[in-house]
């Protein structure tokens, strides 16, 4: 579906008609990417983090399929067969780098879409579907994540695996059996990294199609806009091609600046000196801790140290798959109709102390486990869950928003951008 | 539809006769028989392959560690494995001994007592596996000069987890003691695992 005054796509070459009658698939990519995609005239930079995100994930499909010609999924060879990529591989650190890296990147484009998301309340009607089909790829994105950073099979990767299954074993009764099935033996070991491998190339693959009906269900309502008022006529859009497709291009650029950085100046900057030593089943590292984009949920299973009717690990793992999963319920416990939070003056700083607390909790998810920042942590995990559970259904029922403006077009003729009705700044980023 | 024994003249739609719940239509028995066979069988199929994911013969296999425990010292201990996992072989002083008496019952997660967990006239050796019960790290307190945390026993460093000179859980989020595997003294100073 489409606006009624959508661009048709009307091939003037003749091949190109043979074509369109025979298999439309030109005609599919103009009408999902092209001039035949109209597009809200007043996105800022923010709606850039999707084909970022897109882009992110291209990177990590190509070179990974190149990587996976030079890597060995032995327990025996694993560790040795990177360092050969590292020093031997033609190119090979450039390749590992950019992998390493691009996932990352990948996490901190992701991050800020979904913060995007949550300031604009692209989650609501009648985008809804597109927000539950998001939440998924991003527990797909983080399962490819965590077994990708197994493969090398050094410290990190081995203990982290140890970990992260050992939290199947908090399931009552089947947890243990379940745990050494999915490991295929007792502790992390040959099988174990071989189903990742396996797993970790498969995966991807499949985020791509679930990106494939993200898109899909994006584009029944149309893009969200930072006024959040609805598309009402033609002079609100822009075809996507040329315009969006260029300003999306200022983000790419951008973008590979970023990651060229990260990749030439600071490649070991996000990540471990501990996953250098090769894994050692008799040894835990003095402080095992995940990758960055993982902290946040880390802490939330570390702030549970107490029994309480249930053993408080059980606690830790429910709460921390509960913190994302509780990202399913959104669209419903947030009641307000208005959805950019540049109109909701009290939701907009609650939605600010909730960015603010995630990043704690980051902090909190990588700091010794001292009483104090136990403590800290515990505050911190249940402000996460009032914030859903309590704030925002009170939130949404008492605010009084600010008047919102008729159109998409008066919103921009009044200041540059539309974002806010009083005055004529740029949206302030939820993070 | 056509059956064969029901012939639809040309021309004719259909016979919607028969298509009641009372008095069902052969085709779609034979419809439903024939996708129930094909789904039990993609079950059935499905079955070998989850069940390859489980241990495989050879890791089965590494079930049995034998060790020899008579060059351990009292407050010494040994690291060994036992399928791959580490194993803690503890020879404990009698201080450690009574420490580990001293606590009642009450007071525990997962109430066991010193003579629970070791072989009767034995109790000075503590055999547990290595691995914390909260999410699987190695505890420290086995090696020389080691954490042994609070309680005198082992530490885990993942996330605090302390443990007794018992192997019992005494805070932190580990729910059980550390688990004492199968084993027998098949000498006085040899013990087999598993």
């Amino acid at each position: 579906m489409s606006f009624p005054w959508a661009e048709q796509y009307q091939p003037k070459n003749p091949f190109m008609q043979w074509m369109d009658s025979r298999l439309p698939l030109p005609r599919f990519v103009y009408n999902a990417v092209g001039a035949g995609y109209p597009v809200p005239r007043n996105l800022n930079y923010f709606w850039n983090f999707g084909v970022l995100a897109g882009a992110a994930l291209a990177i990590q499909i190509i070179t990974g399929i190149v990587l996976a010609m030079h890597y060995a999924a032995e327990a025996g060879v694993a560790f040795y067969s990177v360092e050969r990529i590292m020093r031997d591989v033609p190119a090979g650190w450039l390749l590992r780098y950019a992998h390493q890296n691009g996932a990352s990147m990948f996490f901190i484009v992701v991050y800020i879409h979904i913060a995007r998301g949550l300031y604009y309340g692209s989650y609501k009607s009648p985008r809804e579907m597109v927000w539950l089909l998001g939440v998924v790829i991003f527990l797909l994105m983080m399962a490819t994540a965590f077994m990708g950073y197994v493969l090398p099979w050094g410290q990190m990767s081995f203990w982290g695996a140890q970990v992260i299954t050992g939290f199947f074993s908090a399931i009552p009764g089947v947890g243990e059996t379940l745990r050494v099935w999915l490991l295929g033996g007792y502790v992390p070991d040959n099988a174990a990294l071989n189903r990742f491998f396996s797993l970790h190339y498969l995966l991807p693959f499949v985020i791509a199609g679930v990106i494939i009906l993200h898109i899909w269900a994006l584009h029944i309502p149309g893009s969200n806009n930072p006024t959040g008022v609805e598309v009402k006529g033609k002079q609100d859009t822009i075809p996507f091609h040329p315009y969006y497709t260029a300003k999306d291009g200022v983000g790419v650029g951008v973008f590979f600046l970023v990651f060229a950085i990260l990749v030439f100046f600071m490649p070991n900057l996000l990540g471990h000196a501990d996953n250098y030593i090769e894994a050692n089943p008799l040894s835990t590292p003095a402080h095992i801790v995940p990758e960055w984009y993982f902290l946040p949920f880390y802490a939330i299973l570390k702030a549970f140290t107490i029994d309480f009717i249930m053993p408080a690990k059980l606690w830790g793992v429910i709460a921390m798959f509960g913190s994302i999963l509780i990202l399913f319920f959104l669209p419903w416990l947030d009641k307000s109709p208005v959805r950019s939070a540049n109109y909701r003056p009290t939701y907009r700083w609650f939605l600010i102390v909730l960015a603010v607390v995630v990043v704690l909790l980051g902090y909190l998810g990588g700091a010794s486990p001292t009483p104090f920042i136990i403590g800290l942590t515990q505050v911190a995990t249940a402000y996460y869950f009032m914030h859903f559970l309590v704030v925002l259904p009170i939130v949404s029922s008492m605010e009084k928003p600010l008047p919102l403006p008729n159109s998409i077009t008066e919103a921009v003729l009044k200041g540059k951008g539309g974002t806010s009705p009083a005055h004529s700044a740029v949206a302030q980023p939820a993070e | 539809m056509a059956t064969v024994d029901q012939p639809v003249p040309a021309g004719e739609s259909p016979a919607q006769d028969g298509d009641t719940l009372q008095n069902p239509r052969r085709r779609d028995y034979m419809s439903i028989g024939a996708v129930a066979f094909a789904g039990v069988g993609a079950g059935v199929i499905a079955l070998p392959l989850i069940n390859s994911m489980s241990p495989a013969a050879d890791t089965l296999a590494l079930s049995t560690t034998e060790l020899d425990v008579s060059g351990i010292e009292p407050g010494q201990s040994v690291k060994s494995t036992f399928r791959k996992q580490p194993l803690f072989v503890r020879h404990l002083t009698p201080q450690e001994i009574a420490a580990a008496d001293a606590v009642s019952l009450a007071d525990l997660r997962d109430p066991q007592s010193l003579a629970d967990r070791t072989k009767a006239g034995k109790s000075e050796w503590l055999v547990t596996l290595g691995v914390c019960t909260h999410l699987g790290c190695v505890p420290l307190g086995a090696g020389e000069g080691e954490n042994k945390g609070p309680f005198g026993g082992y530490f885990c460093p993942c996330h605090a987890s302390a443990y007794d000179t018992a192997g019992r859980i005494r805070s932190g989020p580990a729910p059980t003691n550390l688990e004492v595997p199968p084993y027998e003294f098949t000498s006085d100073t040899t013990i087999l695992v598993g």
